[in-house]
């Protein structure tokens, strides 16, 4: 007995309203956790975001995968709970009212509606009835009559379907939550439950992975990534699950032919699309076809659609320059986009890992404008086309790029970004290259000026002298001979022990070694001056370095011009940033194989069809709710010469009074044919 | 209170010839259309232009001040293309383009008309103007044309960059805020004729007021109005359709608020006597809850569609669909409280307001604060 009523109880609570909405409260306060913390993003991100203390705790509640945890399901599941409860408790009732007529109303009853109202009707009862009726039928309702003792009621229903409404609407609820469930992790949690599939690490060759880790062809639903370089091909799936992976074989096996990348003008991508071929595996049949984004294809019941691209191991063709003071000449090397090279020429012991590359690089090359002042200007700005580009634009394709990480022999790394051929900045030609010592760094770069030749030989050669100890001395020598002349011995000796000097403090540190020791050296009120000094003499040895190292390569003489003016100052500036470049090599770009691959998304998802089902049920059940409005209309023609006239609705609003009035009129006259409507 | 009548006489027995001439209008542009741009068009776009004729035929038919209003603005857009002979430098140098009917400053007319229409609303619920607020209505559907005529104009110029980057004007947080704006403005332009009171407008044309508010400061200080093509994951049939019915949400929840705020203030007293009656601002409420419930669910049920095609999850909890989730489940929770336990009255009116402030996180605040895929706009 207690048992029932308990039972009595929950179901009652299942079904009511303050539960439902209770549950879609709590369903919508707990959706927002998820879109505050970033979702499924490698634990390692939010171990370094929470600390060891609360990322465990986190993850035990599930707040890394919060759509998939136990209690947002169990949530979910209350609502498919107490929407079908809803549903079956409401059907009986619902099904009888529509289907009834109400035609036994009292009259004591229908004076109480809120919308009632009595008009005379001297016809005699049977021709009002039929007068009444036609008037019921072309306001299109339905009605059935029943006569009695003082008249007759006409009892009239429209708009019943909305009562349907409501089972579409709310068991579109359920087919869709029901859908999704088929379609989301909960099948795979129950495999690797009961078919003991355990994750692996996603650092390890496809080979490797045994059967533990793999799902069968027999999976029904999964959604994983195939990624396949151009010119290969693949036949499994990857899984990202927790912090690991599983494989998902697949039924057929799909190569890349090409990956398609356009860009518009600017420089946005404009079409990413994978030519592929697939081949299935019982029938050894293929098809080829281009996926693209917005346009997937099925085969096999499984989707494929166009996910993301990366580099498939472009090959690098490149050029190691030594840095080190008095090295030697320049060694090539070669590298695919992925690899680690071991680089252990002349003595060095470090790592070169090849991170990515990049073919073009559209850049803003426009000059900074200053704004024009003024309301009206501004707003004249903003007038016209929406096509007008409100700055200054300047898009172009400054070419190729590589990014590297280079790795001593202690294990420390920086990284680097270089640029296969030379930018023009204020009307020079430089070669770019930026470093940074952690990933969240900008990278700063070092700009290599180009010489009259388009190459940066010179910057090599002439940096050589400039950071060569053993050099300094000659350097000295020549600038002395040249800035001071033959006049003064003792001044010339100065001049040149200066000079050693200045270019000694300089091949330390660049600029910040110099700038340190005026500092430290200088009175305040002379700094300027004496940097201005410093400056002219290590341009007048840089100059000289030049003509040395020309000779010295058995290279025509130059002579001093703007160019090469502005060569030297730049020659310095790049020398001195290039003491902090962080690196003893300088590696040149000079060819690339370009390999793309795409990397394609795969699924199978059952629960689709009932989702998009459930969906259209959704539609129509919210309009038939919403906008079917249910009326009930009823005339009690009473023999005694007046009619009473009754309209109820399930839905109390303002349409309610008014098509009750509208309709009470239209019966008034329809009762009243002699009388002037 | 002067209610029109409309519930249950056909739609037919109403046409005038008017009408016809609005339908034909319709079909004619479309055909052309059709002839024309076909060869630009994919199936889907071709079906969706196809069924827009009788879409806004019957809203026409059922709302008859919406004919001249499309009649007008599609004149001014035809105009403005007609006047560009096909070169964008034309906007600089051709009087009307510049100061009329080029996009952006047509966009800049519906901005300044709303400001203008806003104050006219106020002024009548004020001072009681019947005049001022017959100009508040005159302007707001002056601003409403102006917008419309400008996105048209967009989508023209879009072309005129590439035939690769022209496309629907409806693609990034700029378009849609002037879309967002114009639909609110013809939503209550409808309540307006439909409950023959102009009372409203001072307050549902704050909410327009504030989002052209954001236009302005999001072209002047963001420089967003420039056309950008379309990434990928844009260039879909799926956006025609998902948009639109998306701002009709929005736009209609908006309009629900602002009659919630004014229905507040009747409540205790202030505006009383100015303005309608607390049953006819909670029927309008309902009302615009209704539509803005229904065409949401469509948009969130579109954008799901489209979502499996372009990234293979018709859902995946991407914030801005949790935020789309959210939204729906606070509406639905809404109207099961009004249509199943029957309750009116102040605490809807809170709820409609404090509904806004979900729908204008989920609409902006998803793009500011939280990342995503739906990142085709952010601040």
């Amino acid at each position: 007995m207690r048992y029932r009523s308990n039972s009595r109880a929950l179901y009652e609570l299942l079904s009511s309203m303050r539960f439902a909405i209770s549950l879609l409260t709590i369903l919508g306060i707990a959706s927002i956790i998820g879109t505050v913390l970033k979702q499924n993003e490698p634990y390692n991100n939010y171990l370094n975001q929470f600390g060891p203390f609360w990322f465990p705790i986190f993850e035990k509640l599930g707040l890394y995968a919060v759509y998939n945890s136990v209690w947002f399901l169990t949530i979910l599941a209350f609502l498919v709970i107490s929407t079908s409860v809803c549903i079956v408790r409401q059907t009986r009732p619902m099904l009888l009212d529509m289907r009834s007529f109400r035609e036994h109303a009292k009259e004591n009853s229908l004076a109480q509606f809120q919308h009632h109202d009595r008009v005379p009707c001297a016809l005699p009862t049977a021709e009002a009835q039929a007068l009444a009726s036609a008037y019921l039928t072309r306001a299109g309702f339905t009605a059935r009559s029943n006569a009695r003792g003082d008249g007759v009621l006409l009892a009239a229903k429209q708009g019943s379907w909305s009562r349907i409404g409501y089972f579409l609407a709310h068991s579109a609820i359920v087919l869709i939550c029901l859908g999704g469930l088929l379609d989301g992790n909960l099948p795979l949690k129950a495999q690797m439950a009961m078919g003991g599939k355990v994750v692996t690490s996603g650092n390890q060759l496809i080979s490797d992975i045994g059967p533990e880790s793999r799902l069968g062809l027999d999976n029904w639903s999964f959604r994983g990534n195939v990624f396949i370089p151009e010119g290969k091909s693949a036949n499994v799936a990857v899984l990202n699950v927790q912090d690991g992976i599983l494989l998902q074989d697949l039924p057929f096996s799909v190569s890349l032919k090409k990956f398609h990348l356009d860009h518009y003008e600017s420089g946005m991508p404009k079409r990413f699309a994978s030519d592929i071929i697939i081949t299935d595996n019982a029938s050894g049949k293929s098809v080829e076809k281009t996926i693209e984004v917005n346009k997937p294809f099925e085969f096999d019941g499984v989707m494929m659609y166009q996910a993301s691209f990366e580099d498939g191991g472009t090959k690098l063709k490149l050029v190691a320059h030594d840095l080190r003071p008095g090295a030697g000449t320049d060694f090539p090397l070669e590298g695919a986009i992925g690899d680690s090279v071991k680089v252990t020429t002349a003595g060095l012991d470090h790592t070169l890992e090849l991170g990515s590359f990049r073919a073009f690089n559209i850049e803003n090359m426009a000059s900074d404008q200053p704004a024009e002042g003024g309301t009206m200007a501004s707003l004249e700005k903003h007038l016209g086309s929406g096509a007008k580009s409100p700055t200054k634009k300047d898009m172009q394709n400054v070419g190729p790029s590589f990014q590297y990480k280079l790795r001593d022999s202690a294990g420390q790394a920086r990284e680097y970004q270089t640029y296969m051929q030379p930018i023009q900045q204020d009307g020079a030609w430089y070669m770019l290259s930026g470093m940074r010592d952690s990933p969240s760094a900008q990278f700063r770069f070092m700009r290599i000026p180009m010489d009259a030749d388009g190459k940066p030989d010179s910057w090599f050669m002439i940096r050589r002298q400039l950071i060569d100890k053993s050099r300094h001395a000659e350097l000295a020598r020549r600038f002395a001979a040249t800035a001071v002349g033959q006049m003064d011995a003792s001044v010339r000796s100065r001049m040149e022990e200066t000079t050693r000097k200045t270019l000694e403090l300089f091949a330390i540190g660049g600029f910040e070694s110099l700038g340190k020791f005026i500092e430290s050296t200088i009175p305040e009120a002379e700094r300027d001056k004496a940097a201005d000094v410093f400056i002219k003499i290590l341009e007048g040895a840089t100059w000289e370095a030049w003509k040395l190292a020309r000779a010295d390569a058995g290279l025509p003489a130059i002579t001093l011009d703007g160019a090469a003016g502005r060569l030297v100052r730049d020659t310095l500036n790049a020398t001195s940033d290039s003491l902090h470049y962080g690196a003893p090599v300088f590696f040149q770009l000079a060819g690339f194989d370009e390999v793309r691959a795409t990397v394609l998304q795969v699924t199978r998802s059952p629960g689709k069809p009932i989702v998009y089902f459930g969906s259209l049920l959704l539609v129509l059940g919210v309009f038939a709710m919403l906008y079917i409005r249910e009326r009930r209309l009823f005339v009690l023609i009473k023999d005694s010469g007046e009619a009473l006239i009754a309209l109820s609705s399930n839905r109390k609003s303002m349409d309610v009074e008014e098509s009750f009035r509208r309709h009470r009129d239209g019966l008034a006259a329809a009762l009243n044919p002699a009388t002037p409507a | 209170m002067d209610i029109a009548h409309t519930e249950n006489s056909a739609l037919l027995r109403r046409t005038s010839p008017g009408d016809w001439l609005f339908a034909l209008a319709l079909a004619g542009g479309a055909a052309f259309a059709l002839r024309q741009y076909g060869g630009f068009m994919d199936i889907y776009e071709k079906l969706i232009l196809v069924l827009t004729v009788p879409a806004i035929a019957a809203i026409g038919w059922a709302w008859k001040p919406f004919r001249l209003f499309l009649a007008v603005s599609t004149a001014l857009a035809l105009a403005s293309i007609s006047l560009y002979q096909g070169d964008l430098a034309r906007a600089e140098k051709v009087f009307f383009l510049k100061y009329l009917i080029s996009s952006q400053t047509a966009i800049m007319w519906m901005s300044a008309l709303v400001f203008i229409a806003t104050g006219a609303y106020w002024l009548g619920l004020l001072a009681r103007s019947d005049f001022a607020e017959k100009t508040g209505s005159a302007l707001t559907w002056s601003a409403a044309t102006m917008g419309t005529t400008g996105l048209f104009v967009r989508w023209y110029e879009s072309y005129l960059i590439g035939t690769d980057v022209g496309h629907i004007p409806i693609s990034n947080l700029y378009e849609v805020f002037v879309l967002f704006s114009l639909i609110t403005a013809l939503l209550y332009l409808y309540y307006e004729g439909r409950y023959a009171t102009r009372r409203m407008g001072a307050f549902v044309l704050l909410v327009i007021s504030a989002a052209v508010a954001f236009l302005l400061w999001y072209t002047f200080s963001r420089e967003a109005q420039e056309i950008q093509p379309l990434i990928p994951a844009l260039q879909s049939y799926w956006m025609k359709v998902h948009v639109p019915a998306n701002f009709i949400g929005y736009g209609a929840f908006a309009l629900a608020a602002m009659i919630g705020v004014a229905d507040l203030l009747v409540r205790k007293g202030i505006l009383a006597s100015r303005l309608p009656a607390p049953e006819v601002l909670d029927d309008v409420m309902y009302k615009a809850i209704a539509i803005g419930f229904a065409f949401f669910t469509i948009a969130t049920i579109l954008g799901a569609l489209w979502a499996a095609e372009a990234w293979g999850t018709y859902w995946q909890w991407d914030p801005k669909e949790t935020w789309a989730f959210i939204v729906w489940l606070n509406y639905a929770a809404w109207l099961h409280v009004r249509l199943t336990k029957g309750l009116r009255g102040a605490m809807l009116a809170w709820w409609a307001v404090i509904g806004l402030v979900v729908t204008a996180f989920a609409f902006v605040g998803v793009n500011m604060f939280l990342s995503g895929l739906h990142s085709y706009g952010s601040l």
